[in-house]
């Protein structure tokens, strides 16, 4: 196992930020934390990279104790925090440098373990990097977090505020990583990336609510969905709400994901009660269930 | 050791790249030595005074050509009556009116006495005691050189000699004061806050979870401002010598390691700063705050330590600054050596141990 958490329990003076989570991590898996802002995933980062003590349990990282071994954990594993976390007033180049030199390595000796990622932001390398874009700054820090060739890389949040575009290209790095035999712990909030995972542990308000691969957590989803559009989608929110045998009714993009608390019902029934609501262009289609609603119907 | 090396690298790096840092570096200790050398002083000179001469005869005349003719004072208006002495002030050029009284060479003759009146504008009390002072003084020798032929039965006189600052110079007191100012402020402040900004940026989280040591990511935080305080030490120095003609008795060896021994106390000062404060505004605060209030009241730099209350005096002790100016004026204005400065020496560096030793105590290895 490459991370092992057991019966990690951790408050901050009034708030408890996580509660009980055990969960293992295999090494070279590619292992998605899924959860809202305030779920407890960047604790649960400082605390196996050993920047937090949890109040209750334990946990290994790489084969070490977090607490005990927590000298030989900072030569194992690379961490990318949430925030930007390199120096705006260095170069791109030498922020590299930098940190190749404090793990004691060279920039040439793990070139190949960055290459990938580091030829896309090469041709600015004599930029500082606070003039980076968002997504270029991602590419940095990762590479950054990558030349002494971690066993285990954490990266907390690492496409939150970038483009779809480099979310895309940053997930592909991650695969290719992975195929290098590190092991990835990754955390975000999207759920569309949490299909990209090998597992994910959705979590929410300090607690594991499910943990699995991506298929078997969306195939266990118990109900069926349906699409449902309108023309004026907040009506149809609005009357759906309303309707004596809803269930579940969340936005998604321009449509609403409905679940209905009869397991057989007539859609036909459903189509005239929001014609009778005045609403039109109604279109009802079943779908298949999303790691999104999932998370919703847990969290519920 | 690579390893640190290349910290220090990446600290020369933000220190030449921040424009602020630089000027406080370096702006500001040339600005404060000049200021304090020019602007703040306490001597007197070509002060304006305005006369009002009632009698107008051969004494009053000499009287008053004798103070025009000193460098201290110089004679801005007549006034011809008492009505007029507020105006005067009130306009505010003249600092002083000499009032003479009618009939004044008469009187002096036939009574053996006439008096002047001297009105000083004490808004500023100092330069108004000086001003009276002076005045007095020139007055006492006019009336030793009139009494020269008359015998006097007998006579103290008193002579005082002022040594390490003949001239009373209050620049030679300054220097000494700017120099602990500024090597405290920039030593201290400048590491605290490089430190907290790493903790602000989110980088020491980073560079926590890194092989790096606490102890050498500190030192390395403090090997460069070690050099760049030396330096500013050094122009310092040769400002004073070269402008303020400034004397180095002592030797300038003992001078430099004292001063090292003084940064050193600032910067541990600056780490036990930065492991108290989240933020690099908490840490400049605490600094002006903490460490350039003090070391302006309570380090004998402006204040005479023997004239404040007991329990001040007693917490002035504990003020690394005043230590630090009691060895500069010692080597440089009364050229004492080591076997003279050795208790202040080891106050310093029994200071300096305690606050490494409690930064170390302090520095947390995790966030917490």
């Amino acid at each position: 196992m490459s991370i092992t958490l057991q019966h990690i329990s951790k408050s901050y003076k009034k708030v408890e930020a996580l509660k009980d989570i055990s969960f293992e991590v295999k090494e070279n898996e590619l292992f998605g934390l899924i959860g809202p802002d305030g779920a407890g995933k960047t604790t649960l980062f400082r605390i196996l990279t050993t920047l937090l003590f949890a109040d209750e349990g334990t946990a290994n990282v790489a084969g070490f104790d977090v607490v005990k071994d927590y000298k030989a954990i900072r030569q194992n594993v690379g961490y990318m925090p949430g925030k930007f976390s390199l120096y705006q007033d260095l170069t791109v180049e030498e922020n590299l440098k930098f940190f190749a030199t404090i793990f004691g390595t060279t920039i040439d000796e793990n070139y190949e373990l960055i290459k990938d990622i580091y030829v896309q932001i090469e041709p600015f390398k004599n930029r500082r990097a606070g003039k980076l874009s968002g997504g270029m700054k991602q590419k940095l820090a990762l590479s950054c977090a990558l030349i002494h060739k971690p066993k285990v890389l954490f990266l907390d949040e690492p496409t939150t505020g970038v483009d779809p575009v480099s979310r895309k290209e940053f997930w592909e790095m991650l695969k290719r990583l992975q195929q290098k035999g590190i092991t990835i712990l990754v955390s975000t909030p999207y759920m569309d990336e949490a299909a990209l995972c090998d597992r994910i542990a959705l979590i929410q308000d300090g607690k594991i609510l499910k943990i699995d691969t991506p298929e078997a957590i969306v195939k266990h989803y118990p109900k069926t969905i349906y699409n449902i559009g309108a023309n004026n989608m907040y009506q149809l929110i609005l009357s759906l709400n309303a309707y004596e045998h809803s269930y579940s009714v969340y936005p998604f993009g321009e449509f609403v994901h409905y679940t209905d608390q009869r397991t057989n019902f007539e859609l036909n029934d459903l189509k005239k009660y929001l014609e009778a609501e005045n609403l039109t262009g109604v279109s009802i289609q079943s779908t298949k269930p999303t790691i999104e609603d999932t998370f919703m119907e847990l969290a519920k | 050791m690579k390893r640190f090396l290349g910290f220090i690298e990446k600290e020369f790096y933000h220190i030449f790249r921040d424009k602020r840092s630089l000027f406080i570096l370096f702006g500001m200790p040339i600005a404060q030595i000049l200021l304090f050398g020019f602007a703040i002083t306490n001597e007197i000179n070509n002060v304006e005074i305005a006369i009002l001469d009632h009698s107008k005869d051969a004494t009053t005349g000499e009287i008053i050509n004798k103070i025009s003719a000193s460098k201290y004072f110089s004679i801005n208006q007549f006034i011809e009556q008492e009505a007029d002495i507020e105006a005067a002030f009130k306009k505010g050029k003249i600092k002083a009116v000499l009032n003479f009284e009618n009939d004044f060479s008469k009187n002096l003759v036939k009574e053996k006495q006439a008096t002047i009146q001297v009105i000083t504008d004490a808004t500023d009390p100092n330069t108004a005691n000086t001003i009276s002072n002076y005045i007095n003084s020139i007055l006492q020798n006019y009336q030793l050189d009139q009494n020269k032929d008359i015998k006097i039965v007998y006579q103290i006189v008193p002579q005082t000699r002022m040594i390490y600052n003949p001239e009373l110079k209050s620049v030679f007191m300054f220097v000494p004061g700017v120099m602990t100012i500024i090597l405290m402020l920039v030593s201290a402040m400048m590491t605290s806050i490089s430190i907290t900004r790493e903790k602000e940026l989110g980088t020491m989280e980073i560079l926590l979870v890194s092989p790096l040591k606490p102890f050498q990511v500190i030192i390395g935080k403090v090997v460069p401002y070690i050099f760049l305080s030396m330096i500013n030490a050094v122009v310092i120095i040769l400002l004073s010598i070269f402008i303020f003609k400034m004397p180095v008795q002592g030797s300038l060896f003992l001078l430099g390691l004292e001063s090292v021994l003084f940064i050193i106390t600032s910067l541990t000062l600056g780490i036990l700063i930065s492991t108290i404060s989240a933020t690099q505004q908490t840490a400049m605060m605490i600094s002006l705050m903490g460490l350039m209030l003090p070391v302006i009241l309570l380090s004998g730099f402006i204040f005479p330590i023997s004239s404040m209350p007991a329990p001040l005096q007693i917490i002035s002790h504990f003020i690394p600054a005043k230590w630090f100016i009691i060895i500069l004026k010692g080597i440089m204005l009364k050229g004492v050596g080591i076997s003279l400065l050795w208790k202040e020496t080891l106050i310093l560096l029994a200071m300096t141990l305690f606050f490494i030793g409690l930064s170390i105590k302090k520095y947390k290895i995790r966030l917490e």
